[in-house]
């Protein structure tokens, strides 16, 4: 941030929105800068006012509710009910940290962060590399490339769940067409979605697929930034084309990259359509993620056990703040000012 | 900023999920007191879509000419998402039904969360004593009526008599003869011989049932899934899958049970009642007399199958009190539930219509009616309904090889000890 000197009415209205929404949790700064700040701003304010009352409204209030009741056992048989005729007031009781407690010492949540940890790795890992590979493919002229790109971008454009639909039936055990191809040939056909192991490849596989238009298109965008004379020059030193990708094409790549990564590591850890519309989690728990348990947690057993689904969430959003925390962190002591 | 609101609105999501989930519009509906009864009603029907629901939506339709100023809006909801589609609705207090179809193990959940209109001594209501008494068990709770019976069931073994003769074999009794015959069947016309469901835990229960067990044991409130007996039960479905004998999935059973089997490629299967007008519409079976039926093959102690069926409950926050219960009366008269016989095969819940001609001459009813009689009544109580979704965790588990029988019993038994407080 100490980069950035600009002096623009837009800047100064944006570090005032911070100490604004600061002053709602509890920590008032002295009242004459509250003063000043409005006498100076106090256009700023009022333009940025609807915005920061929005996201009070749909984002601070269900946040500060899920803490809450991560700290209740509110379940779905203690919280207040009324249905036509009958009302039942709230009966759930706060119970301090025992949810996260139980959660960070019981086997399920851990053995859970594992298994979304080598989803989230091993999904942006191969999305990356295959993005990249195809990025810069299709930098080159070749013949019929924006037919190649079009292609290459349509699972982006199918909605989500029709995908995901389209990929269960190709999987399907006795109907499915990948099985009647292998059986085509001669082979025995492969429980896709029944056997853990492999249904932990085939719901990584169909997430690649979804995720690697956004990884390609994003890339191809910043292959196009980087200057054609740093790559002429590097041909003139004599730079083999290994040595151009790692020396001229990667840093070129780096804010891009660093972007996507970022961004598709945090998507893809809370990647709920592919996992619960593929498998449900299943075969038993071998592809519950995160989300998923915590959406079972509160929709699908029952009673509907509120104060867990709601302890998870409030875990993986801390989580993913450490990532981006340190993620950042690594970038700037590497020279990053982003 | 970017990613801090991702993040945030994951959570976001979650809690106001919890508050304030599904804002479908009811369209207002009102009923005079005084006399002809109008407005809307609307019906959750969980039956099998692509057959049976066609059946029951003419006949719910038919309720309109009795009371013309009436309005019946049919809406066919998948079995497998109505439990929790129910509690969405109902507990956000919008886009419920006036009227849904309720699994029986899901009635006396739903009346202990509030969300159903108690019916003693409402219209909807009629001519109790004709009810058999297994079907009206499941619509008490706590000293009230929360619904009435609509068809009662019961699972028995269906078979593909034509591959049966091909491989010359008999009906197996007992599960041993189960997996005889199921490798005679592959050995002799290469096809499978049993399709188990992997992905629903009530397929498990004869099997239970045979090796002597039950999930709990409501009078001594004791959980008794973790007994030698399911030990054995666990042992006995994963030996079936293991030796070959039969075929599961861990995704999309029922669609590809159905499938193989009305395919012929798969030579019996467990099903009830229910399956019945489903499995005459596949090439196998055009000709309905290919369609076996016989009672579950035994374990090493018992025989038994689970006595199941679906009520008609009205959600207590209907706005058309009146004309839901009417409507619930028609649709659990005598001739409704003898026209249900008639083209669905179902089995009907009242004495009464059992002396009717359609269906004493029903051989599927002439079938199931001693199998409902003598089959496994669970608890009905609040927890019944929650008993499976521990249960098909590991149930699943244990087919796919990734747990022991004795760890997937231990495990199930430990969250239902969990949810039941005080059970032993």
């Amino acid at each position: 941030m100490a980069v950035h000197t600009s002096q623009s009415v837009v800047k100064a209205a944006g570090d005032d929105v911070a100490r604004g929404r600061s002053r709602g949790t509890g920590n008032p700064p002295p009242p004459g800068r509250i003063r000043r700040a409005l006498s100076t701003h106090w256009y700023a304010w009022t333009m940025v006012a609807p915005v920061v009352v929005v996201i009070g409204v749909i984002i601070g209030y269900p946040l500060v509710r899920g803490i809450y009741l991560s700290l209740t056992d509110a379940n779905e048989r203690n919280v207040a009910r009324s249905i036509g005729v009958n009302h039942l007031p709230a009966t759930y009781k706060f119970v301090g940290l025992d949810n996260y407690t139980d959660a960070l010492t019981g086997e399920q949540f851990l053995g859970t962060l594992g298994w979304t940890l080598v989803w989230t790795v091993s999904c942006v890992t191969i999305t990356f590399a295959l993005g990249m590979a195809l990025a810069n493919i299709l930098n080159r002229k070749i013949a019929g490339r924006s037919a190649y790109r079009m292609a290459l971008i349509l699972p982006w454009a199918v909605p989500g769940f029709v995908s995901v639909f389209a990929w269960r039936f190709l999987y399907n055990n006795d109907r499915g067409l990948l099985n009647k191809v292998l059986a085509g040939g001669g082979f025995d056909g492969i429980d896709w979605l029944g056997d853990p192991t492999i249904a932990k490849i085939s719901v990584i596989v169909v997430n690649v697929w979804l995720g690697v238009p956004f990884m390609m298109v994003a890339l191809l965008g910043g292959l196009q930034s980087i200057p054609s004379e740093h790559y002429e020059a590097a041909e003139m030193d004599g730079a083999t084309a290994w040595q151009r990708f790692r020396h001229v094409t990667l840093p070129g790549l780096r804010p891009v990259s660093t972007t996507v990564i970022l961004l598709s590591t945090i998507w893809t850890f809370n990647m709920f359509p592919v996992i619960f519309l593929l498998t449900r989690g299943g075969p038993g728990e071998a592809t519950q993620i995160l989300v998923t348990q915590a959406y079972k947690f509160s929709f699908e057993i029952s009673p509907r056990d509120f104060a867990q689904s709601s302890t998870w969430g409030v875990l993986i959003l801390v989580l993913l703040l450490i990532f981006a925390t340190i993620y950042r962190r690594v970038l700037r002591t590497q020279g990053d000012d982003w | 900023m970017r990613r801090g609101i991702t993040a945030t609105a994951l959570v976001a999501a979650l809690a106001l999920a919890a508050t304030a989930c599904g804002s479908d519009d009811k369209s207002d509906s009102t009923s005079k007191s005084s006399g002809e009864l109008s407005g809307t009603v609307t019906w959750w029907d969980t039956s099998t879509a692509g057959s049976e629901d066609k059946v029951f939506k003419k006949i719910a339709e038919g309720f309109e000419k009795l009371h013309p100023k009436v309005d019946v809006k049919y809406v066919n909801v998948p079995f497998g998402d109505a439990q929790n589609k129910f509690k969405n609705a109902a507990q956000a207090g919008s886009g419920a039904p006036d009227v849904i179809r309720s699994e029986v193990a899901w009635t006396p959940e739903f009346a202990d969360l509030g969300y159903l209109a108690p019916l003693d001594g409402t219209p909807a209501l009629q001519k109790q004593d004709d009810f058999l008494k297994q079907a009206a068990a499941s619509t008490k709770y706590d000293g009230k009526t929360y619904a009435v019976p609509q068809v009662i069931d019961s699972m028995g073994i269906f078979y593909n008599k034509k591959i049966f003769k091909e491989a010359g074999v008999k009906v197996p009794t007992t599960i041993d003869e189960l997996k005889t015959v199921s490798k005679k069947i592959k050995s002799k016309t290469g096809k499978t011989g049993f399709y188990l469901r992997g992905d629903d835990a009530y397929w498990f229960l004869s099997f239970l049932y045979g090796e002597g067990g039950d999930m709990v044991s409501a009078p001594d409130k004791t959980v008794t899934i973790d007994n030698p007996a399911g030990v054995k039960a666990m042992k006995v479905v994963k030996d079936l899958v293991d030796s070959g004998a039969a075929k599961t999935d861990a995704t999309d059973g029922w669609d590809n049970m159905q499938a193989s089997f009305k395919n012929g490629d798969v030579a019996m299967m467990i099903n009830g009642p229910w399956a019945v007008a489903d499995t005459y519409t596949g090439k196998e079976f055009k000709d309905k007399a290919n369609l076996g039926v016989a009672p579950v093959p035994a374990g090493s102690v018992a025989q038994g199958a689970p006595q199941g069926g679906h009520n008609l409950a009205v959600y207590a926050g209907s706005k058309n009190l009146d004309a839901s219960y009417a409507f619930v009366d028609y649709m659990t008269s005598v001739d409704t539930q003898a026209q249900v016989t008639k083209e669905l095969n179902l089995l009907p819940t009242r004495t009464s219509a059992y002396a009717k001609e359609d269906v004493v001459n029903n051989e599927i009813v002439g079938f199931f009616k001693p199998v409902v009689e003598s089959a496994v009544e669970r608890p009905w109580i609040p927890e019944t309904g929650s008993l499976f979704a521990p249960l098909v965790t590991e149930y699943t588990k244990v087919l796919t090889g990734q747990t022991t029988p004795e760890k997937a019993v231990k495990t199930t038994g430990d969250s239902y000890r969990k949810l039941l407080k005080g059970w032993k």
